[in-house]
């Protein structure tokens, strides 16, 4: 009698619920840059599942017949100096950076919103002490300590270099989800599970995690961006992947002096895969960034 | 000119564009002010308002338009006028005071910059404007101009913010001011010290006034003539007595009787309700826009949109039943509320919560401030107490610390049920958790927006009761559905309920765990008054049927004196006045209860002599020497015992059975002046 009957509440609330859901979607939908960027990003990544069948010739193919020739209707991209063929290498070399770069930015992720959470509910002399220690790391470029990283442990493992951008992007990230968390645990619903005496593992994991997840999504784009970028730079410098196998940053090292003799072929189309890779990332994280009204 | 209203609606449509579709929000409004007049707007919240408001300016929002009718300014349209000439209106002729004045203020320029910019746009030099601000800030009885204008605004109080903004509204000598909710946000006596100054200030210059507020009682000593919306149509229009003392639609009416009044207490009087809840945004209708929650209400309400019906002198009602509203019958909630069986229950006596010398110091910066400070309280089992006073009075932080979720400082005690309790949460079982819990003021913050209602209820069950979590669903559901959250909404997120609803879903989880002490923590001042009022009735019937004792934490008056047993006023992190409810609103009073009583305008319209607080709350972590009130006390000069009050604290002491006060000037002294 004294509220209006909830059964047309729920009906009407659920139209609701399905009109915000369906509104959210359509402006993802209508959104030109997540769509460019999704387009892109899910090319990427269909090669690195698939080049196998798809890349025409195998990594370490050779023909000697064809050494430095440039694209045309047998070699689309051209080969390069050892006869090997570009558009196969570029093709294969996708799947090891967009692995590396998903589990290091996952791996920092993941550590960052451990960190994050930490510090932002408890707060005190702990936060103090691990936020100064993070400005002191987040002041060192990351390629410099990367690089440092690699050069000390003597290793160049994809599995050293995840790891180590793991750690750096650890910093950054738990910034972002501390400052989120902040203001999330003055919110009364962290009082009241206290009061019903849930411990703070539940607190932090179940009741203020899912409230912060929109920044902790846009911070992993952003950062899957720099990863890329990163890895692609530590390949370059010789850092980071074992040598010989196929990957962008390597393929731009070993041919790029070769530009002067006018076979850009080599260079340019395994830079061009960094870039629209980077590229695509971040459109999406941007897009994302103005859906979620962040 | 005379006979030209300032301002005049004239059968104004207002639509926003929502997801696509024009919704109507405020339908055929027609009113006009006369220059010099204050016309009120009053409604619950989403009843077009603020919309009325902004369309005065032609200011709305970029998803509203104007779908009909016109506006006009002292006779010429200002709908169809160019943006340069409504520039114009609002530099010279038309001003607005916003609600909250600390967003109203740019935090980045001194305030005296920011008055002079409204000078300097009216062509004066940088100089000249200068100069006009300190008369200004004169104007708007702010005591030493020079030093306000070198501040900036987050160095302000409420109130004086909310002056710097009345100044900068008055300093275009407008014809037309429209207020909207100017002292929402404010404390009673500070609200009482803004609206007296928009009195005077209306006396003097002669300005009309738009007045837009929820508060009843506030248009009620504001406005001269009134008018009611709902859903975005005015349903009753008149002087502000008639209104008041013959209100004619069904709406009006409903909306005076269920606001806690004068002399009504729990033991005696329910609240009347208002059935069901406001429709919409946009919603169509073919009838009248009350009619679904309308008493009186028959087949041709529904189908015919009824006229404006003249029920007496200039007192129009939108009704087909002027005549019977005053008389329609009350709409009481009579479903009771079933919380089903209490394990926790096993008082051992009457007494149910000690607090004994609860004190608590913040580190701020290196100063220690004494939010709470040496209080000592009692609550009886199945009693209320209430706990007023002004913002950083320190009540939610008793609160807090009773629960435990702040641990006090050494020398506190909580003592439930005989059994001393330890100052953290953690330290303490759950059985003593469980038994004390709260209800916090905006559900919005106080539910999870992620977890469903289920869940809210069903995990406190689980976790204070130490059930299976198939029991503690089950039980959830009981206990929600006896709260009146019906089976449908269950599985709802928060986000999907009304307000009302929202805070049956928080008191169903503070009932979760049996409690015998629930804090209320202002439940009900993020409501309408109709929905309130369900609120209350739905606290008074768990304390009716369950013994279940309440602190009660409001700064309404009204609502507490309504709801309480007992009553302790706060001032400073101090209790400077407990007793019973009847006792301590009766008096005599404590000189800070006199002066918080008499700042709140009653709804009755029985005018009360205004004991002002001079000057404003000093820090708590400078507090003054001797008695703490002292710099603003209304009744220490010539009291006799000044040299007492500036040197030496008062202690808190019985006065009378019953009654303790901390005050120097005795008791018999205060009677005689306060009934004076």
């Amino acid at each position: 009698m004294n509220e209006t009957t909830p059964s047309t509440i729920a009906q009407k609330s659920n139209l609701e619920r399905k009109i915000i859901r369906r509104e959210r979607l359509s402006l993802i939908a209508k959104n030109k840059t997540f769509l460019v960027g999704a387009a892109i990003l899910s090319f990427w990544i269909i090669l690195a599942i698939f080049g196998n069948f798809i890349a025409p010739r195998g990594a370490s193919d050779q023909d000697f017949e064809y050494v430095s020739v440039s694209p045309q209707w047998k070699f689309w991209f051209g080969t390069d100096a050892n006869g090997q063929d570009v558009l196969s290498r570029v093709i294969l070399g996708t799947r090891l950076i967009v692995v590396m770069a998903f589990t290091a930015t996952a791996l920092g992720t993941i550590l960052g919103t451990a960190l994050g959470l930490a510090t932002g509910y408890f707060k005190g002399k702990f936060d103090m002490v691990i936020m100064r220690l993070v400005e002191a790391v987040s002041a060192i470029p990351v390629l410099i300590i990367a690089l440092l990283a690699i050069a000390a442990l003597e290793g160049r493992s994809p599995t050293l270099t995840v790891i180590v951008i793991g750690f750096v992007f650890t910093p950054n990230i738990g910034r972002t989800v501390r400052a989120a968390v902040l203001g999330e645990s003055e919110l009364e619903y962290v009082a009241a599970a206290r009061l019903r005496t849930e411990r703070t593992r539940h607190i932090l994991f179940r009741e203020i995690l899912p409230n912060v997840l929109p920044p902790i999504i846009v911070e992993f784009t952003v950062r899957l961006g720099y990863a890329i970028f990163a890895i692609a730079t530590l390949s370059f410098l010789g850092a980071g992947v074992e040598y010989g196998s196929p990957n962008w940053g390597s393929q731009i090292a070993e041919n790029w002096g070769n530009i002067y003799s006018n076979i850009w072929w080599p260079t340019a189309f395994p830079a061009l895969a960094i870039a629209s890779l980077a590229v695509s990332v971040n459109l999406i994280s941007d897009s994302l960034l103005e859906i979620f009204e962040l | 000119m005379s006979d030209t209203p300032a301002l005049e609606f004239r059968n104004l449509e207002v639509a926003y564009t929502v997801r696509g579709i024009d919704r109507e929000v405020l339908r055929n409004v027609s009113f006009s002010i006369a220059p010099g007049e204050a016309y009120g707007l009053v409604g619950e919240s989403g009843c077009g308002k603020s919309t009325a408001a902004f369309a005065a300016m032609r200011y709305l929002p970029r998803n509203g338009k104007i779908t009909g009718g016109s506006i006009l300014f002292e006779g010429s349209d200002i709908v169809g006028m160019s943006s340069q000439d409504i520039n114009n209106l609002r530099h010279s002729a038309i001003s607005m005071v916003y609600q909250n004045p600390a967003t109203a203020l740019n935090p980045t320029i001194r305030i005296g910059d920011q008055v002079a910019e409204v000078f300097e746009l009216q062509g004066l030099s940088k100089s000249d404007a200068y100069a006009h601000v300190e008369q200004a800030l004169i104007k708007v009885q702010i005591a030493d101009p020079a030093k306000v204008m070198r501040r900036y605004a987050h160095q302000l109080s409420g109130g004086m913010a909310q002056r710097v903004v009345i100044a900068m509204a008055l300093a275009s000598n407008p014809r037309l001011l429209v207020m909207d909710e100017p002292t929402t946000g404010l404390d009673a006596t500070v609200e009482a010290e803004v609206l007296d100054l928009v009195r005077q200030l209306r006396k003097e210059s002669g300005t009309a006034v738009l007045f837009i507020s929820h508060n009843l009682g506030v248009i009620r000593h504001m406005c001269d003539r009134v008018g009611v919306l709902y859903a975005g149509a005015l349903v009753e229009q008149g002087a502000t007595e008639d209104i008041f003392s013959n209100p004619s639609h069904p709406y009006t009416v409903g909306l005076l009787r269920c606001i806690p009044r004068g002399g009504l207490h729990k033991n005696t009087d329910r609240l009347d309700t208002i059935p069901g809840t406001p429709p919409a945004l946009g919603t169509h209708f073919d009838g009248c826009v009350f009619a679904d929650r309308c008493a009186l209400v028959e087949d041709k309400c529904r189908t015919t949109q009824p006229e404006m019906v003249t029920v007496g002198n200039s007192h129009v009602a939108r009704c087909f039943h002027t005549d019977k509203a005053g008389s329609m019958p009350r709409a009481i909630d009579t479903v009771t509320v079933r919380v089903g069986q209490n394990p926790n229950r096993a008082t051992t006596g009457t007494r149910l919560l000690d607090i004994d010398h609860l004190s608590k110091a913040f580190n701020q910066d290196g100063h220690v401030v004494h939010v709470v400070n040496d209080v000592s309280l009692q609550v009886g089992v199945g009693e209320t107490l209430g706990l007023v006073g002004e913002s950083g009075a320190g009540k939610t932080t008793i609160a807090k610390l009773i629960l435990g979720l702040y641990g006090s400082d050494s020398g506190s005690h909580v003592v439930l049920d005989g059994k001393d309790l330890a100052g953290t949460l953690n330290k303490r079982d759950v059985k003593d958790v469980g038994a004390m819990q709260i209800v916090f003021q905006n559900p919005d913050q106080a539910l999870n927006r992620r977890h469903s209602v289920t869940r809210i209820v069903g995990r406190a069950v689980q976790k204070l009761r130490g059930m299976s979590a198939d029991d503690s669903t089950e039980r959830a559901h009981e206990l929600l559905s006896g709260m009146r959250v019906e089976a449908t909404l269950h599985s709802a997120r928060p986000v999907q309920l009304s307000g009302g609803l929202k805070q049956r879903v928080a008191i169903s989880r503070a009932f979760a765990g049996a409690p015998q002490l629930v804090v209320c923590d202002e439940p009900t001042s993020a409501l309408d008054v109709s929905v309130q009022a369900t609120i209350l009735n739905l606290l008074v019937d768990l304390q009716k049927q369950d013994g279940t004792s309440f602190i009660f934490i409001s700064h309404d008056l009204g609502v507490v004196r309504y709801i309480s047993d007992k009553i302790a006023v706060l001032y400073l992190g101090r209790v400077v006045e407990f007793g019973d409810s009847n006792r301590v609103f009766q008096g005599p009073h404590h000189p800070y209860t006199e002066a918080l009583l008499s700042s709140v305008p009653n709804i009755d319209g029985s005018i009360r002599r205004r004991i002002p607080l001079t000057g404003v709350i000093p820090s708590p972590s400078n507090p003054p020497s001797g008695c703490v009130l002292h710099p603003r006390c209304p009744r220490m000069a010539g009291s006799g015992v000044e040299h007492l009050c500036t040197s030496i604290e008062p202690a808190l002491t019985e006065v009378e059975p019953g009654h303790f006060m901390r005050c120097h000037i005795p008791l018999d002294q205060l009677r005689t002046v306060q009934t004076q």
